[in-house]
């Protein structure tokens, strides 16, 4: 019974995380500015991290978990990136 | 100490990380551990940071509770005003704060603090007049804020760092 | 291997409320990244879904090993500090490049640069996104 629960909260629970996904990914694409983009990119790279994990807990798998780790990084690394980036006063429109 | 380690906190959270990646306490990996802890502590000294001074050790552990209870309680607000449940009309804006902080560290870790916290952000310092610009997401009370922050975290920092 | 039938009921439910919570968390502060009027607004929404539900989801991961493998499983904790580490660190720097770009752009439209003026807006930062 309470497995039951557990499957099917687990469901819900990507689903939650994948529409937060989205959020994300419609700010990409929304902008208006770039360092709303940005912003949707880090939220999405912070947010793909919690579905790895989610992942990891259905497929009863601990390397999902290095994957997450990993995504946490990159989407760290990718937004100081793209801010410093931003700091450059050639990028103003 | 200052030779052999001179950052002895990142040392010591380097050999944690080691140990909680490899999920394993035996000696071998301790011993890889404190190498790995020891080296990386050696290749920080290249950036010439300044040194730290931690004066209150046991202010810490009390700023870090009110920060996490500040931390669920925004999030609580911050989540009330995303949905839309605010009963007023909302107002976010920009608040100036004078600070008496100059410690590099002590400014770091204010900042920290305010951008981890929903609802307030870190958004410039003017080094030159010590003033701090935070931008605030439901902004009430001006004066408030700078009380806030000035008496919840800043006199707390400058025990800790000064 | 699905190892969801081999656990007892109390880690379980105490699984499903960790993973249900953060996951709506998180999806609270994505979608104030939607329904916020202007950029220094929606920086405030993803620091939600960063902190507590980071928190949350990753302790459900720790109790669900740490149960399933009958040993303390704990290596969740370092997706939990650099999520909290990070964050911020990066959101900081984020917003001084957008101040920095604004500050740019209004000495450009020619108006004095310097301090800030509260809901002074910048062309391009026009409130949108409300339809969330």
């Amino acid at each position: 019974m309470s497995q039951l629960m557990l499957t099917y909260s687990l469901l819900v629970a990507q689903v939650l995380l994948g529409l937060a996904i989205g959020c994300g990914a419609l700010r990409i694409f929304l902008g208006p500015r770039v360092q709303d983009r940005v912003l949707g990119f880090d939220t999405l790279s912070v947010n793909a991290m919690l579905l790895l994990l989610t992942v990891g807990i259905r497929t009863g798998e601990a390397l999902y978990f290095e994957a997450a780790l990993a995504m946490a990084l990159f989407g760290f690394v990718g937004t100081a990136a793209l801010a410093k980036f931003l700091l450059r006063g050639e990028v103003i429109e | 100490m200052t030779r052999l380690l001179p950052f002895p906190i990142i040392s010591f959270c380097l050999l944690a990380l080691w140990l909680l990646l490899n999920q394993a306490i035996t000696f071998g990996h301790i011993l890889l551990g404190c190498l790995v802890a020891l080296v990386g502590g050696r290749i920080l000294t290249i950036l010439e940071l300044p040194p730290v001074r931690v004066r209150r050790a046991g202010i810490i552990l009390r700023l870090l509770r009110m920060v996490v209870m500040d931390i669920v309680r925004s999030n609580l607000a911050v989540g009330r005003i995303v949905l839309g449940f605010g009963r007023r009309q909302r107002r976010s804006g920009f608040v100036e704060i004078p600070l008496d902080m100059r410690d590099p560290y002590g400014l770091a870790s204010l900042a920290y603090i305010i951008t981890s916290t929903p609802g307030t952000l870190w958004v410039n310092f003017d080094a030159q007049r010590g003033a701090l610009t935070i931008h605030v997401l439901d902004l009430v009370d001006e004066e408030e804020w700078i009380r806030t922050i000035k008496d919840r975290y800043e006199r707390h920092l400058l025990e800790i760092f000064e | 291997m699905n190892g969801i039938q081999h656990l007892p009921p109390w880690a379980a439910v105490l699984t499903a409320v960790f993973l249900l919570t953060g996951a709506a968390v998180t999806l609270i502060g994505s979608l104030g990244l939607l329904r916020l009027g202007t950029f220094y607004e929606r920086v405030h929404a993803p620091t939600l879904g960063t902190t507590l539900g980071t928190v949350f989801i990753a302790a459900a991961s720790m109790v669900y090993f740490s149960v399933l493998q009958t040993r303390p499983v704990l290596h969740e904790i370092l997706i939990i500090v650099l999520g909290i580490v990070t964050t911020p660190i990066a959101l900081t720097v984020l917003v001084g490049a957008a101040h920095f770009r604004d500050t740019a752009e209004r000495a450009q439209l020619g108006k004095p640069a310097g301090r800030v003026q509260p809901h002074a807006r910048v062309p391009g930062d026009a409130p949108t996104g409300k339809a969330g």
